[in-house]
């Protein structure tokens, strides 16, 4: 398994590691609930190193991401970010990401970890039409840490981050935290305001003892991939693996305002519209479990009697105390009174609306 | 880590108390620290009958479903009502507070296979050092 530069540091905390991808990384340090309270009431830190980064430049790099993407890259100003999937030609998802945009021909994908040397092959591959475009993977020299929560801003600039917080959501910037060089993203994926900071592995060590240190005081701590999993999941943020496929396209996932039809030609993009105008056969829902019981990934979904979907996603949520979970269900059984099937019994679930969880508005949402 | 003296354990990482035909059973205090944050416990009713070495229950958390089994075979006379809602206390107590349920034995010698105190340590610490 491939390690983190910081998992020595994570042992000194405490952390307990998990496989994930590949890499050994930690699920958790003071324990899943704990953390993802510590997330949403004050700050939490993410080493997401194992993700991948994957840079586009050249004259052609707008070119080749309106290529591979479902979302309008042109769009993007400089110092802009968007959320975008990568699908191949039936429609299905290769991997969801984010895009952000450096300069004027310099654009960054931050990929997941269980696809980056799949995306990275792949956009290599569809990079030889256009010879204008150049492709560096950079998943080796960039680690990635993640700043959440709700003071989030207050422990960045009391790591000598300041300048970072000034980004608006969704805006991106080379900067510097505790004299490290990042580049820095208001983006995340706990439903919170927060930041990632991209930097290059030497420096990563510096910049995650500053941002442990500057928490501290704040009660912002270390959190791991379970509380990453059960923040994301009350957000109803996908997970690739779970709700994305190669047979789950975005619009079966309910992102079809990230898959930009009219934007031109784009791989998959014909698929998508055919099933677009079809209606996509199944659709991706909330459920609240209403008898006791927790749904979880893979339990069949069924109404009368009958399998209608199956669960993508699901656990007790801790913001909220109840079970929830995502569901893929055939499309005229979206309204149907469901239950979820729990070690072979029928235990009654509800239509929850999406997201779960969302947080009050803040200087974030600028 | 606790392994009070007066209790068996299994290998499946639970332990009985018996007090005349009464056994009472939890999971150990090395099982809930491997499960992490206990959110739901599936409990038998009283009346079941609990075949020795068969799953009788469920224990989860989080992230993880974890079968508990049955130490000894024996009709359930008593399941913690606390545990549905608040299923913390197997984290918090689980030797005392966190007991899952009570059966009236029904064959003494089940007992004899169980490990000791100092057994069961000594095959956690076994465990954890592969």
């Amino acid at each position: 398994m491939r390690r983190s530069p910081l998992h020595e540091l994570h042992r000194q905390s405490g952390a307990r590691f998990t496989e994930f991808a590949g890499w050994e990384m930690p699920v958790q340090y003071r324990g899943i609930v704990a953390e993802h309270e510590a997330v949403r009431a004050r700050a939490g830190l993410f080493d997401v190193s194992h993700m991948g980064e994957i840079e586009v430049g050249g004259r052609d790099a707008l070119a080749l991401c309106q290529h591979v993407t479902t979302n309008d890259a042109a769009k993007l100003a400089v110092g802009a970010a968007q959320y975008t999937l990568w699908c191949d030609e039936r429609g299905g998802t290769i991997d969801d990401t984010i895009l952000y945009r450096l300069g004027a021909e310099r654009y960054l994908f931050c990929v997941n970890a269980s696809n980056a040397a799949i995306c990275s092959a792949w956009i290599t591959e569809q990079a030889r039409a256009f010879p204008g475009a150049r492709v560096v993977d950079r998943s080796d020299e960039l680690g990635l840490i993640a700043v959440q929560a709700p003071r989030a801003a207050e422990l960045l600039a009391r790591a000598g981050g300041e300048r970072a917080t000034r980004l608006g959501r969704f805006q991106c910037g080379e900067s510097s935290v505790a004299g490290v060089d990042v580049v820095a993203a208001r983006t995340g994926y706990t439903g919170e305001d927060g930041f990632e900071l991209f930097a290059a592995t030497a420096d990563l060590s510096a910049l995650w003892s500053a941002l442990l240190d500057a928490g501290r005081p704040l009660g912002g701590e270390p959190i791991g991939l379970g509380a990453r999993d059960t923040l994301r999941l009350e957000a109803a943020l996908p997970l690739y693996g779970h709700e994305l496929s190669r047979d789950i396209s975005p619009l079966e996932a309910g992102l079809g305002w990230a898959v930009k039809l009219g934007k031109g030609r784009f791989i998959g993009g014909e698929a998508l519209a055919e099933a677009k105008a079809r209606g996509p056969a199944r659709r991706l829902i909330g459920l609240r479990m209403t008898d006791p019981g927790i749904a979880r990934g893979e339990y069949p979904v069924v109404a009368g009697g009958r399998q209608v979907g199956v669960v993508t996603s699901g656990t007790k949520s801790p913001t909220l105390g109840i079970a929830i979970a995502l569901a893929l269900i055939a499309r005229e059984s979206v309204d149907a009174p469901l239950a979820v099937q729990i070690r072979g019994r029928e235990v009654r679930a509800e239509r929850a609306a999406l997201p779960f969880y969302r947080r009050a508005a803040g200087d974030g949402d600028r | 880590m606790e392994f009070p003296e007066d209790l068996k354990y299994t290998r499946e990482h639970e332990w009985v108390s018996v007090e005349g035909k009464v056994a009472t059973i939890g999971i150990t205090d090395h099982a809930q620290h491997q499960l992490g944050d206990v959110v739901f416990v599936e409990l038998p009713a009283v009346g079941d009958r609990l075949e020795k070495s068969d799953a009788f229950g469920v224990v989860e958390s989080t992230k993880a479903v974890s079968d508990i089994y049955a130490p000894v075979s024996g009709e359930v006379v008593e399941v913690n009502d606390d545990l549905p809602d608040n299923p913390e206390l197997i984290n918090e107590d689980p030797y005392g507070d966190g007991w899952i349920v009570k059966v009236t034995l029904g064959d003494p010698t089940d007992l004899d296979d169980l490990l000791s105190a100092d057994e069961y340590r000594a095959y956690v610490e076994e465990s954890a050092a592969e």
